[in-house]
C-alpha cells in the first residue's frame, strides 16, 4: 500500500506541473514551491496542500482552482485544496528548474538567502538580457507582489527581478 | 487547541485591533492608486495596500476559525464604533509628506509587532507573523529610503518632513494604547506587550530620524491620541468605511 501511495504522490505533482502561475506563465505551481503538501487517503481522497508566496497575492484563488481543475482532469474524483502559512514560503523554495522558468520570463531569479533580506541584495542584480551587474533599483514594488524594477546600464534596458523574501 | 473561553477572548481582542490597523491603513494607502507623485510611488502604495489588505484578511481568517463572522463581513459590515484600530491609520492620505511620514511610523511598529508575534505561543498568529514580516521588511525599507532622501534633499523637504513628522507623532502614540488584557498576554507568551513593542519602534526610528537629520519632538509636547483601541474613533473612519463598502454593502451575499 505505502509503495502505491507514494508513487501516485509523484504523478499528482508530475500533473501539477502543468499548472503555471498565471501571473508568470513559464513556471509551474510545483518549481515555485508553493504546494507544500500532498495527502492521499486509503480511499483514494486527494488533498493539496498550498502557500500564499505574498499573503495578498490575487492569483491565489485562481490557481487553487486550477490545481483542482488538473487533478479533476488525470481523473481523480476527490480532491481537496487547501491554503494555510503551516509551511510558510519564501524564495529559496524556488526550484532550481523553476529559477530557470523566471529567465525564461525575462525576470532575474531571487538571490537565496539566508533568511534575511537585506536592501543591497537588490542593488546591482545581474540584468537578464545581457548578463552585466552594472543595473540600478528603480523601485522594490513592481507591476506584481512579488517583483521589483530596475534598469541596466549596460544595455539600457528595464528589467525586473523576482524579489527576495525571506 | 486547548484554550479556554477567557484565553480566546483575549486573543480575539488583540487580533481585531491588528487586523483592523491593517485593512484600514491599506485602505488609506490604496487611495494613492492612480495618483502617486511618479509612477514608481504610485506602484509602491498600491502594492503596500494590496499587501496590508492580505494580512488582515489572513488574520480574519484566524479569527473566523475562532467564531468569528467569515473575513467579508468582518471587514464590510462593521460600523466604526466596532473597528479597533489607532486613529493614526484612519485620517485621510492628506498631502504626500504625511502619508509617507505615516507609513514610516506606522510600518516601522508593524514590523517589530509581527516579529514578537512570529514567537507566540498561539500558533496561527506565529504561523502567519514568520511569513508576512518578510512582506513588511519593503513596506519598511521603501519608508526609511524615503524619509532619508526627503529629510536631506533640500530645505523645502526638510521642512515639511519635520513638519509633520511634528504634527502626526502623537497620533503615532496612539498604535501603542494599551488594552485591557496585556498582562494576561504577556504571561500567557501569545504577545509581549504594546509598552516592549514601544520601546523598541523608538529606538528603531531614532536611528533613521537621525540619518535624516529629523528631530523627533520634545517629550513635553507628548500627548498621545487613544480611543481607537475602545472603539472610540475620528470622525473621519465612518465615512472611509461607508466609501470601502458601498459596493459590498449593495448585496452582501453575492459570489464575487
Amino acid at each position: 500500500m505505502e509503495t502505491k501511495a507514494k508513487i501516485k504522490k509523484t504523478e499528482i505533482l508530475k500533473a501539477l506541473e502543468d499548472v503555471k502561475d498565471p501571473e508568470i506563465p513559464t513556471i509551474s505551481v510545483v518549481d515555485l514551491g508553493i504546494i507544500t503538501d500532498v495527502e492521499i487517503s486509503d480511499k483514494g481522497k486527494i488533498k493539496v496542500t498550498m502557500t500564499p508566496t505574498f499573503a495578498g497575492c490575487p492569483a491565489l484563488k485562481v490557481m487553487e482552482d486550477l490545481v483542482k481543475n488538473k487533478l479533476f482532469e488525470i481523473g481523480l474524483s476527490e480532491v481537496e485544496v487547501n491554503t494555510t502559512f503551516d509551511k510558510p514560503w519564501n524564495t529559496n523554495k524556488i526550484s532550481s528548474k523553476g529559477r530557470e522558468m523566471l529567465k525564461k520570463h525575462g525576470l532575474t531569479p531571487p538571490p537565496l538567502h539566508n533568511g534575511f533580506v537585506e536592501i543591497n541584495m537588490l542593488i546591482h542584480i545581474t540584468c537578464p538580457h545581457c548578463g552585466s551587474n552594472d543595473t540600478l533599483i528603480k523601485s522594490p514594488f513592481g507591476p506584481t507582489l512579488c517583483r521589483s524594477l530596475h534598469y541596466c546600464n549596460n544595455c539600457r534596458q528595464a528589467f525586473e527581478q523576482f524579489k527576495p523574501v525571506s | 487547541m486547548n484554550y479556554s473561553k477567557k484565553e480566546i477572548e483575549i486573543i480575539k481582542e488583540l487580533l481585531f485591533k491588528i487586523a483592523d490597523d491593517q485593512l484600514i491603513i491599506g485602505h488609506r494607502n490604496s487611495e494613492w492608486t492612480g495618483l502617486g507623485p511618479i509612477i514608481e510611488e504610485d506602484i509602491a502604495f498600491s502594492s503596500i495596500a494590496q499587501d496590508k489588505i492580505g494580512h488582515a484578511q489572513a488574520i480574519y481568517n484566524i479569527l473566523h476559525e475562532l467564531g468569528e463572522a467569515d473575513a467579508d463581513t468582518l471587514g464590510f459590515l462593521r460600523n466604526a464604533n466596532e473597528f479597533r484600530n489607532c486613529h493614526f491609520v484612519e485620517y485621510p492620505i492628506g498631502e504626500y509628506d504625511f502619508s509617507l511620514m505615516r507609513n514610516f511610523l506606522y510600518n516601522n511598529a508593524e514590523l517589530i509587532r509581527f516579529e514578537m508575534l512570529s514567537g507566540s505561543s498561539f500558533e496561527p498568529i506565529a504561523k502567519l507573523a514568520k511569513k508576512i514580516k518578510g512582506e513588511i521588511k519593503y513596506h519598511v525599507m521603501h519608508a526609511d529610503t524615503w524619509i532619508k532622501q526627503l529629510g536631506k534633499a533640500t530645505e523645502e523637504s526638510h521642512d515639511r518632513m519635520q513638519k509633520t513628522l511634528n504634527g502626526s507623532f502623537n497620533l503615532a502614540l496612539g498604535i501603542f494604547e494599551p488594552g485591557e488584557y496585556e498582562e494576561a498576554l504577556r504571561t500567557t507568551k501569545v504577545f509581549n506587550g504594546e509598552r516592549v513593542l514601544f520601546d523598541s519602534w523608538l529606538s528603531s526610528i531614532e536611528k533613521i530620524l537621525e540619518d535624516s537629520t529629523l528631530k523627533l519632538p520634545d517629550r513635553s509636547t507628548w500627548n498621545q491620541v487613544y480611543g481607537g483601541r475602545r472603539g472610540a474613533h475620528s470622525d473621519y473612519l465612518q465615512p472611509l468605511l461607508d466609501e470601502m463598502a458601498e459596493v459590498f454593502r449593495i448585496d452582501p451575499t453575492t459570489e464575487w
